[in-house]
């Protein structure tokens, strides 16, 4: 399988009054792989994903997509050029029905130029989206008001809003986090449809065991550096990963 | 021994339930029920000029001003966020445009009024762009200050007649023309802005209201829509102000009154923010009652506050809402 | 030279004027239009003291200052303190007691009230005379705005930085939500905010206003350049809103002296615009990056 690198990051680095958030961060994501980033809390993850969708700008180093620099580009052209995210808090439009949370993106500069301004009825295509997304369309579930929904479904809706931009790439931050296992076990065939059809996923978890299931390769950041890179056996094995997330014994 | 509580309870009406859906359709007495309240406004301010006298049909042509200026504000702050403290600033750019149209270059009302409309709103959204990036507190403050500066610097400058005003302008060919002009302008608004804030363009700014990161992710460029959002507003405004040049032939420093700032916010917050409808009612309530006032002097704008504050903090839901709510459902103590 | 001593008298004017709305805005993030009516009334307050009351000037002073004060704390309590969270009601709210306190002073007929109209009314400065400065006459009480001002900006530093109080303003100042779980009650800092802020105001008010008239236009005059000085230095830093009281009270004395009094507004206008366009948060404006860009 030919490696496409389709984000290159190199020498990245924030600091956000006295506190160094991120520190000379580089990798490479390739096309079609899924990429986890873990690390204790406060690592710096969370910045990470605002440094490369362009929500805070990176103090040093530079960001490639697709071979295009995009630092210090706006969030919503960085969007438009196919690397979206999710938020760690959600705010769905409580009073209006779930399907309407997608017409924001689908009114998107990128969706207009895709669909080359033909787009039939944007409600049908928003409902479409929801029912892949594991909204049962006979239930009316895409109907019910967003302020209604569990959190199993907020959590889908938001990658649902991601999805409505047709991305290349997806930077989950924390997508697992509150969901029970078995919310999460019906989740994960939905990333790995994702991935087969060819969306680059990164994402910035704590629940291990269950981001090992589809991840390819994982980072370990912490106190805002990269401490390891590589397939996730092989990582978790490592001394100083081990000693990142249980802390050193004290002789 | 447990206290009885009493809870309030709301049950919809069974004629809201069976007014919902298609088979309302077939009813005239549910049909009514859900027309009856929109038709009584279009009738009522179609009919209000011709049941009133001269004098008092002035003050709804000044109702009429207002309520535009009170659904621009409507419109920013509560489906943009934007709070637009310096209405007057849109009224005065309107109305010296218009106005120096008519007086130095000899234009018709009917040729300077739309083009104060649009060019005034292009030059107040130009002047209030810069902000628009920013955070909305910025947009309060910028709003605030500019009809205060286009004061001093139109009496620094001397330009426009400075302090007296430019004089002689033409007006309307009829009393009745100039009460239909402006609720006709009202009403076309009103369905304009409903119809507006229900399709996708609408949507989108009140995501950016509520959450306008959320929004940017989804690659829209919120600036942008900002933008749209106070041409449109400030169309209202510039129109409103175009007008009251010609309404009364003389415009002057007045125009950026903090009256035409704060009136309009009164009405809002009085008749229900975010509803549309509400303001044109507040305005048109208030109006005449400060018109009433007017052997008080500054009263009345201290009274407008005092009844916004009233109603900001004990009944924010405003005037159109309560009575909404009234029409819909019914209330009833409950043992709990 | 006289510009230079002159220059910078007014920017210390410019910089007590603003120094209140900063306090306030800085700590509970809500914008205190009030600022300018607080300082007028303040100045009404001590000329009825001292006119009709016949009382000591410093006397009318500090009772006038503590009233503002409890004015300050009262607002929070009773009318922005059931808004908080809500930013629109926030701004509208405080816009409106602003116009009450402001339109009120004019008010005439209720009560047996005069209301306060017509520039006739003037309180009068600390000392009378001049003094010769480097060579430049410059009046007393231009002098003591001079120092006084120095005073209370350096006293806000040290509290600020210092002092129990101070620093759990500055903490709610950088991160609410992490203040308030370290302890530090936010309502109450944000009331003290208010009532300091406005006793600021009415300090400034009872400095500067010897130097002219007094009459209710002065306060929105007064609230248009703090929030000038504000915008210009960043809403909520200190050393912005400095450094902009300088940059504005020399630009605005070079252009009156090259121009004539009436461009003052111009050069607020102009400076504004200009730092809209290029440096939108001001020249020392924190980002809050994450929440609201800009």
């Amino acid at each position: 399988m030919a490696k496409e690198p389709i984000l290159q990051v190199e020498g990245i680095s924030k600091k956000f009054g006295g506190v160094q958030a991120v520190c000379d961060i580089s990798f490479t994501l390739n096309r079609g792989e899924v990429m986890g980033i873990i690390g204790p809390n406060g690592a710096g993850k969370t910045t990470l994903v605002n440094l490369l969708t362009g929500f805070v700008e990176t103090d040093t180093g530079t960001i490639r997509f697709k071979g295009k620099n995009i630092n210090g580009k706006s969030p919503d052209k960085i969007a438009n050029l196919g690397l979206v995210r999710t938020f760690q808090v959600m705010r769905p439009y409580h009073s209006l029905p779930a399907y309407k949370n997608l017409i924001v993106p689908l009114n998107s500069p990128r969706i207009k130029r895709i669909s080359g301004g033909n787009f039939g009825d944007i409600d049908a295509v928003a409902i479409d989206i929801l029912e892949e997304i594991g909204f049962e369309r006979d239930a009316r579930v895409p109907y019910k008001t967003a302020g209604s929904l569990p959190l199993g479904y907020l959590k889908r809706l938001e990658l649902a809003r991601c999805i409505a931009l047709q991305p290349e790439v997806i930077l989950c931050d924390e997508i697992f986090s509150g969901m029970s296992m078995s919310e999460i076990a019906s989740m994960i065939p939905l990333l790995e449809k994702l991935k087969m059809r060819g969306i680059t996923i990164m994402m910035v978890e704590h629940r291990l065991r269950e981001l090992f299931k589809l991840a390819d390769r994982v980072m370990v950041i912490n106190f805002g550096q990269k401490i390891a890179e590589g397939i996730p056996d092989e990582v978790m094995a490592r001394k100083d990963v081990k000693e990142a997330y249980m802390g050193v014994e004290k002789k | 021994m447990p206290k009885e509580e009493k809870r309030k309870k709301r049950i919809d009406r069974s004629i809201t339930v069976r007014s919902r859906g298609l088979y309302a359709l077939t009813s005239w007495r549910e049909m009514t029920f859900l027309a009856a309240p929109r038709v009584l406004l279009v009738i009522a301010l179609l009919l209000l000029p011709l049941t009133v006298d001269l004098y008092w049909q002035r003050v709804l042509c000044a109702a009429g001003i207002y309520a535009l200026l009170a659904l621009g504000f409507d419109f920013l702050a509560e489906y943009v966020g934007l709070v637009c403290l310096g209405g007057a600033l849109f009224i005065g750019i309107g109305g010296y445009i218009s106005g120096s149209l008519n007086a130095y270059l000899h234009w018709q009302p009917w040729a300077s009024i739309p083009v104060a409309t649009l060019g005034g709103a292009i030059i107040s959204t130009l002047i209030l762009l810069p902000c628009l990036r920013l955070r909305g507190i910025y947009f309060a403050i910028i709003s605030f200050m500019f009809p205060l500066f286009c004061v001093s610097i139109i009496i620094a400058t001397g330009i426009l007649g400075s302090t007296e005003g430019i004089s002689g302008l033409d007006t309307f060919s009829s009393v009745r023309m100039e009460q239909y002009v402006i609720f006709g302008a009202v009403l076309i608004t009103l369905f304009f802005l409903r119809r507006l804030v229900s399709e996708d363009f609408g949507l989108i700014l009140r995501g950016i209201k509520d959450n306008d990161q959320a929004v940017r992710a989804s690659g829209i460029n919120i600036t942008a829509y900002k933008i749209k959002a106070v041409f449109i507003a400030s169309l209202l405004g510039c129109f409103a102000g175009a007008y009251l040049g010609h309404l009364y032939g003389w415009l002057g420093l007045s125009l950026f009154a903090m009256d035409f700032s704060i009136l309009p916010i009164a009405a809002t917050v009085m008749g229900g923010m975010g509803t549309l409808a509400g303001p044109v009612i507040g305005a048109f309530l208030l109006t005449p009652l400060s018109e009433a006032l007017r052997g008080f002097g500054q009263l009345r704008v201290v009274l407008y506050c005092v009844v916004l504050l009233g109603f900001i903090l004990y009944k924010p839901e405003g005037l159109l809402n309560y009575l909404d709510r009234k029409y819909h459902q019914f209330e009833r103590w409950e043992n709990v | 030279m006289q510009i230079l001593i002159y220059g910078t008298v007014n920017s210390m004017i410019y910089a007590l004027i603003a120094v209140g709305f900063t306090l306030v805005y800085g700590v509970s993030r809500i914008p205190n239009f009030a600022h300018g009516a607080i300082y007028v009334l303040v100045g009404f307050l001590c000329w009825s003291f001292i006119n009709e009351w016949h009382m000591n000037y410093a006397l009318a002073i500090l009772l006038a200052l503590g009233m503002a004060a409890i004015l300050g704390m009262l607002i929070y309590r009773f009318i922005l303190i059931r808004l908080r969270g809500m930013p629109t009601s926030e701004i509208i709210a405080s816009f409106a007691v602003s116009l009450i306190l402001l339109e009120g002073l004019r008010l005439q007929g209720i009560a047996g009230f005069k209301g306060f109209i017509g520039p006739f009314y003037t309180l009068p400065p600390f000392f009378d005379g001049k003094v010769n400065f480097l060579g430049v006459f410059i009046d007393y009480q231009r002098l003591i705005i001079l120092v006084a001002g120095a005073l209370i900006i350096g006293l806000i530093y040290l509290l600020t930085r210092y002092t129990k109080s101070g620093l759990s303003l500055r903490a709610i100042a950088q991160d609410e939500q992490a203040a308030m779980m370290l302890g530090v009650n936010s309502d109450r800092a944000a009331m003290i905010s208010l009532s300091v802020g406005s006793a600021l105001a009415g300090l400034a008010a009872v400095l500067i206003l010897p130097l002219g008239n007094l009459a209710v236009e002065q306060g929105y005059k007064v609230l248009v350049h703090a929030l000038a000085v504000c915008i210009i230095g960043g809403l909520g830093s200190w050393a912005g809103t400095l450094w902009a009281s300088f940059l504005i009270g020399f630009s605005v004395i070079l252009s009156t002296s090259l121009f004539g009094a009436v461009w003052e507004s111009v050069v607020l206008v102009g400076t504004i615009i200009l730092i809209l366009l290029f440096k939108p948060s001001g020249l020392f404006g924190k980002q809050k990056e994450l929440e609201e860009r800009v």
